[in-house]
């Protein structure tokens, strides 16, 4: 019991905790953005590899980090705007083209590296984003090194939810974005285009996963390994649902998932005797269970995955 | 520019639509190998010499489109009543790690003509338990079972690592995770001597053919089709949707998991955490590629094997990575999606 307690107690798991919620904090308002003009984004894992890779990769390049995770942003993009060709254009199932772009991404992914990068015995790294220390609060007891010493994405991600909390319930585009979702005949009824919407939530939702990708070989670690998302887009997946499609549960999701992430690696070496594999497994169980008690009280927006065409009801 | 419906899909059209989004993929992925540097036409002839080149590269692409054959009918026959059913790659590693569980040395005093059908039974069976779960969370919370199928196959390959450093470890394997071996007379016999192509290519062509029978003339296809087609006008018609589905989803599930079950006992032997290179997603390229039509599966396994084997050469050959493979395998499913909207559609300006 104690040494739970010391676990909760030190610095070091709530600094992971933010850490690892940093890329699942993008990738879930990424998907997030997506599903409020009704379109489900399955490319979201490998659109997470692909951005972790390409982030990786101009800075290995001699591009600065920034430049580096916008150029993640732009490709998680570009691949949104193929799974909006596929499925807003085309109308085709909203499962199998997020599927095609998770397969073709990752292993485009996986081909764009191997053909730059040679293989090697050691992975080459970059010099990753270091931890900001925020003047004056940084050097508070506990709440200093826990939370106030984090890389700047992870702030970045935090000013992100709140944004979009805001743009999503409080402006305009938000609203224009939410009424596609819902209805998009009624969207249009109000002289917007609902195509247009889709297209641009799913596009700036993609860069999203691909930022969320790029923390993780631009902060969280400093090379790229194929497999490294390692499923953190579904996890994203099931965390839109469990936040009810909204930005702030999104965060709060996030960090709660990361917590038992955080917990379950220390709990590993605290342990002794039980498979490692058994802890491993706990954040993904933990995401069916989130997704079994959430799906019942969720609002899911009503034209999700519903494609739409002009005079086709 | 607009789209219209078409009255009716032309018969020239169907054939021509997958034969055009392989070229596409094809000319595609072509870019992606001259950026690489290398003579594009001369890198397909070693793809196809690499897979079919020899007596030996061609039981070997057969020998690999087996599990895809197997893993591909899993997910069309899902797909086709619209159960998204993305965990076969679980399910595949739960049939694998079953038959090893049995094979070792539970069953072992069977006679091969009783243990080798019996072994592959409860290999489908261990794929049916898997994907009971996300259709129990889908029918009982009304989950989308995508996520759900998918998050268990990372549940799953965590079990097997689990199991084969545990309790089902082989003390013989220098330390190495690796389960302990089926017991010889386990083994699939082979197709051809002096090779790997096992009976296991002649079970799943059986299978596509029998998957083939049942969706078009049994009550059960018609009415798995009908759930597909919309699971509304499917109840008001009489099916009755949480049976059909229960159905369609130990189909599914056990023939992934019979997908495992035969690369065991084919091929291995035994189970490592790196006996499935992707086959469960690989088989929903597989079965989108063949427009979910169970003998199409066969081609496009075919298909995909040929790739994944022929890139191994020509990849040492010209420096190409291997995951152009891949990539190629990837684009055709994308290709096809664009092409068989063609055949439902006509553009109007």
């Amino acid at each position: 019991m104690s040494t739970l307690i010391d676990i909760i107690a030190s610095a070091g798991l709530w600094a992971a905790v933010l850490r690892i919620a940093t890329p699942l904090i993008f990738g879930t308002l990424g998907a997030l953005l997506c599903e409020r003009a009704g379109v489900l984004n399955l490319g979201i894992e490998g659109i997470m590899t692909f951005g972790a890779m390409i982030g990786w990769l101009s800075v290995y390049h001699g591009a600065d980090l920034w430049t580096g995770l916008l150029i993640a942003a732009l490709a998680g993009g570009i691949f949104g705007l193929l799974h909006s060709a596929l499925t807003v254009t085309l109308g085709l199932s909203q499962h199998v083209s997020g599927l095609g772009v998770t397969l073709f991404a990752s292993s485009f992914s996986y081909y764009v590296f191997r053909l730059i990068v040679p293989v090697a015995g050691t992975p080459p790294t970059i010099a990753p984003f270091q931890p900001i220390a925020i003047p004056g609060l940084s050097t508070l007891p506990f709440l200093g090194p826990a939370v106030l010493t984090q890389t700047a994405p992870t702030y970045l991600a935090i000013l992100v939810a709140l944004v979009m909390a805001y743009i999503l319930f409080r402006t305009p585009v938000g609203l224009a974005i939410r009424m596609t979702g819902e209805n998009p005949h009624a969207a249009e009824a109000q002289g917007l285009n609902p195509m247009r919407v889709r297209y641009g939530a799913v596009i700036a939702g993609s860069a999203l996963m691909g930022m969320g990708g790029a923390f993780l070989t631009l902060s969280a670690f400093n090379s790229f390994f194929p497999t490294m998302v390692q499923g953190r887009g579904w996890i994203c997946i099931a965390l839109v649902v469990f936040a009810s499609w909204r930005p702030g549960r999104a965060l709060f999701g996030a960090l709660l998932f990361a917590f038992f992430d955080a917990f379950q690696l220390r709990l590993q070496t605290a342990v002794q005797g039980v498979p490692y594999q058994i802890f491993l497994m706990t954040p993904y169980i933990l995401s069916i269970v989130a997704l079994a008690v959430m799906s019942r009280r969720a609002r899911v927006p009503q034209a999700l995955m519903q494609p739409y065409r002009r005079g086709e009801r | 520019m607009r789209f219209e419906r078409r009255e009716h899909r032309p018969l020239y059209l169907m054939i021509l639509a997958p034969l055009l989004a392989i070229v596409a993929a094809l000319v595609l992925a072509g870019i992606l190998i001259a950026i690489a540097g290398a003579p594009v036409l001369e890198a397909y002839r070693r793809i196809l010499l690499g897979a079919f080149g020899s007596r030996l590269s061609a039981t070997e692409t057969l020998t690999r489109a087996t599990p895809l054959i197997l893993t591909g009918l899993a997910a069309a026959v899902a797909f086709r009543a619209r159960l998204w059913n993305i965990g076969a790659e679980g399910q595949f590693y739960f049939g694998a790690i079953a038959v090893a569980a049995f094979g070792s040395k539970m069953l072992a005093g069977l006679p091969a003509l009783m243990l080798i059908p019996l072994l592959l039974i409860i290999g489908a069976i261990a794929g049916m338990i898997l994907i009971l779960v996300p259709l129990w969370l889908r029918l009982r919370f009304s989950v989308d079972e995508v996520v759900t199928s998918l998050i268990l196959n990372f549940i799953a390959v965590l079990f097997v690592s689990m199991l084969i450093d545990g309790v089902l470890k082989d003390p013989m394997a220098f330390g190495w995770p690796q389960s302990q071996g089926v017991v010889d007379h386990a083994m699939l016999p082979k197709l051809i001597a002096r090779s790997r192509l096992h009976i296991g290519f002649a079970i799943a062509i059986a299978l596509a053919a029998i998957v083939y029978f049942i969706q078009s003339r049994t009550v059960f296809g018609m009415q798995s089709r009908a759930a597909g087609l919309s699971p509304s006008g499917a109840v008001f018609a009489g099916v009755r949707l949480g049976t059909t589905l229960v159905k369609v989803a130990c189909l599914s599930g056990g023939l992934a998991g019979l997908a495992g079950a035969i690369e065991v006992m084919g091929v291995k032997g035994y189970v490592t955490t790196d006996l499935s290179p992707g086959f469960g997603y690989a088989g929903i390229v597989v079965a989108m590629l063949a427009n979910l039509n169970p003998l199409g599966v066969v081609l496009a396994a075919i298909f995909t094997a040929t790739m994944f084997v022929g890139a191994d050469g020509m990849s040492r050959g010209l420096g190409i990575p291997t995951y152009i493979a891949d990539v190629t395998v990837a684009l055709s499913l994308l290709t096809m999606l664009i092409a068989l909207f063609f055949t439902q559609y006509r553009v109007r300006r």
